[in-house]
């Protein structure tokens, strides 16, 4: 593979496409929203269950390419756990990574797993791609019940 | 099955030479990450032949000046190549009169001027348009937009799982209340060549005139629309190796006549005061503005070459990679491909089981390949396939059978990368 590609399609991303994590409904989740991309027509369901201001578990259903499966696989089990406020913080932080705001090794070390997605940069139409977990999460949050899309 | 989808068009082309026609087409040598481009997004756009690319800098070069009306020298030289473009045009498409040639930016406008001029002089609440299921959404959303404003219905007619109209289904939508059928020629996403004919004459029985799609068709098909007796067709320049932002609208005279103008302005005049404004004959009454004088030259010449070489000649060759690429691309097991209809114009949509179209895309890429994914506009199509989207490889006059192996190979390669 190239070079540049092979930054895209990180060994980890392929493996969370292949076999995702948290790829599943939670019955009694009490927060929930439909993630849209009208660009590639994927939909991705996202289920949470909020306690006390954290997330207790969390997960998701749907179709979409390897790119945006491995981001929702990957966000479902780096946030399971924390609290609200510090998924939105790092949601904010690898946002910026993805679209280039931030390129300084150390502060992408910082997203730790996440950092694989570093290399979508290069490809600004795969951008919504790697987000649309992340935006149809916080939108779960909100309680938002509507879909939710990356226009 | 595999013969069931491939073509019954067996002939060979004749004196059909594809490494010349290549070598028309400067774009064609590029690289693309390190490999030759192998361009097979032709549905989406063509490449341009080095005719039109001169034409148009010729145009700017020498020249340039608005068109009609201007007395000097410049202005009549414009004048008369814009309107040598038109007589290309009809004599390309067979209609009676250069009245019958409208300029428009594409398709899209072409559909939308057609809405837009039925919406104001014949549409009545209750009226009734027929559109197919398998529209591109140019040939949706002008409908919808009158929908706005009266309550009109669109009927669609029904696709089966092969991709082809459900005839006896589109018979039953026909009543009192259809005021036109506005149908596609040749399928974006799947392929399919409808059968017009039968479509035009069961309309032309009931007296409903209709919209003849032909945005898919018009590089690949031999069109004529006496023959025909479609009462509009439309297409656009870049599909058939012209400029973007130039289209067509043929519409039979004595219907245009009866339509009002659809934009008001310069050009479509024939007297202006206060008081009252007469319009211009056709078809100037249509094409309010100064128009894109440069691109439809260009178009004129991409008639020309396209003409020098020949439809027929053309279509032979397109249908000969359509079948090879098919049966090729049928040894593929982790491969379906959707619309498999018996007659297919050169494109072939295809999807992967565990593979979304795009990351095909992406990886395909860089193997120097550019096909399309998505869901090419036609969204109605990708619900009623229960899918979100496909990857498209379509094929114009200048493809080979090698880039057609570059395709399969680099399929198997994306296979072995994400299975």
């Amino acid at each position: 593979m190239d070079a540049e590609l092979k930054e895209l399609y990180q060994q980890v991303i392929l493996d969370h496409n292949k076999n995702p994590r948290n790829f599943r409904k939670i019955e009694n989740a009490n927060h929930f929203a439909e993630g849209y991309n009208p660009l590639c027509g994927d939909r991705l369901n996202i289920y949470v269950e909020l306690e006390d201001g954290r997330i207790k578990d969390i997960s998701f259903q749907g179709s979409g390419c390897a790119i945006s499966k491995a981001s929702a696989s990957l966000m479902s089990s780096i946030v399971k756990g924390l609290p609200v406020e510090e998924a939105e913080k790092l949601f904010e932080k690898f946002h910026a990574v993805i679209t280039g705001k931030i390129t300084d090794e150390e502060n992408i070390e910082e997203l730790g797993k996440l950092a694989v997605f570093a290399g979508v940069k290069e490809f600004p139409s795969r951008v919504k791609c790697a987000s649309l977990a992340w935006h149809t999460m916080v939108a779960a949050f909100k309680q938002e019940d509507k879909s939710v899309s990356t226009e | 099955m595999a013969t069931e989808i491939i073509n019954n068009n067996k002939r060979k082309s004749t004196g059909f030479d594809v490494n010349k026609i290549r070598a028309d087409f400067p774009i064609l040598k590029e690289i693309i990450h390190g490999k030759p481009l192998c361009y097979l997004d032709n549905a989406a756009t063509t490449q341009k032949p080095q005719s039109v690319i001169d034409t148009i800098v010729k145009y700017y070069t020498s020249q340039n000046a608005n068109i009609h009306r201007g007395v000097h020298y410049l202005s009549e030289l414009a004048t008369k190549e814009f309107e040598d473009a038109r007589t290309k045009v009809k004599d390309f498409i067979n209609a009676s009169s250069e009245k019958e040639i409208i300029f428009t930016r594409g398709t899209t406008e072409s559909i939308n001027l057609v809405a837009n001029v039925f919406n104001k002089a014949i549409l009545k609440d209750e009226d009734e348009i027929i559109i197919s299921a398998m529209e591109h959404h140019s040939n949706i959303v002008p409908w919808q937009l009158i929908q706005d404003q009266k309550k009109i219905k669109l009927r669609i007619i029904p696709i089966g799982d092969n991709g082809e109209i459900i005839f006896d289904e589109f018979i039953k939508l026909i009543n009192e209340k259809t005021k036109l059928i506005s149908i596609v020629y040749v399928s974006n996403s799947l392929g399919t060549i409808n059968p017009v004919e039968r479509i035009i004459e069961e309309a032309h029985r009931h007296n409903i005139p209709v919209l003849l799609d032909a945005a898919q068709a018009i590089q690949h098909i031999k069109i004529d629309v006496q023959k025909l007796d479609c009462d509009f067709l439309a297409f656009s320049g870049h599909k058939i190796y012209g400029p973007t932002g130039i289209g067509v609208l043929y519409g039979k005279e004595k219907l245009l006549d009866s339509l009002p103008p659809f934009l008001g302005g310069g050009d479509m005049i024939s007297k202006v005061t206060f008081e009252k404004t007469t319009y211009n004959e056709l078809p100037y009454k249509f094409e309010a503005g100064t128009s894109n004088i440069a691109d439809t030259i260009g178009l004129g010449t991409a008639i020309d070459y396209v003409s020098q070489i020949g439809l027929e000649n053309i279509s032979l060759h397109e249908n000969e990679i359509l079948d090879y690429a098919t049966e090729s691309l049928l040894q593929i097991p982790e491969l379906r491909i959707i619309g498999q209809a018996k007659h297919k114009s050169s494109v072939i949509s295809f999807v992967f089981d565990n593979i979304h179209p795009h990351d095909a895309g992406t990886f395909l890429d860089f193997e120097g390949i550019a096909i399309r994914t998505g869901h090419h506009c036609t969204q109605p199509v990708m619900d009623r396939f229960n899918i979100p989207a496909t990857s498209r490889a379509s094929f114009a006059m200048y493809n080979t059978k090698e880039e057609v192996d570059v395709l399969v190979k680099g399929i198997k390669k994306l296979i072995e990368v994400f299975n």
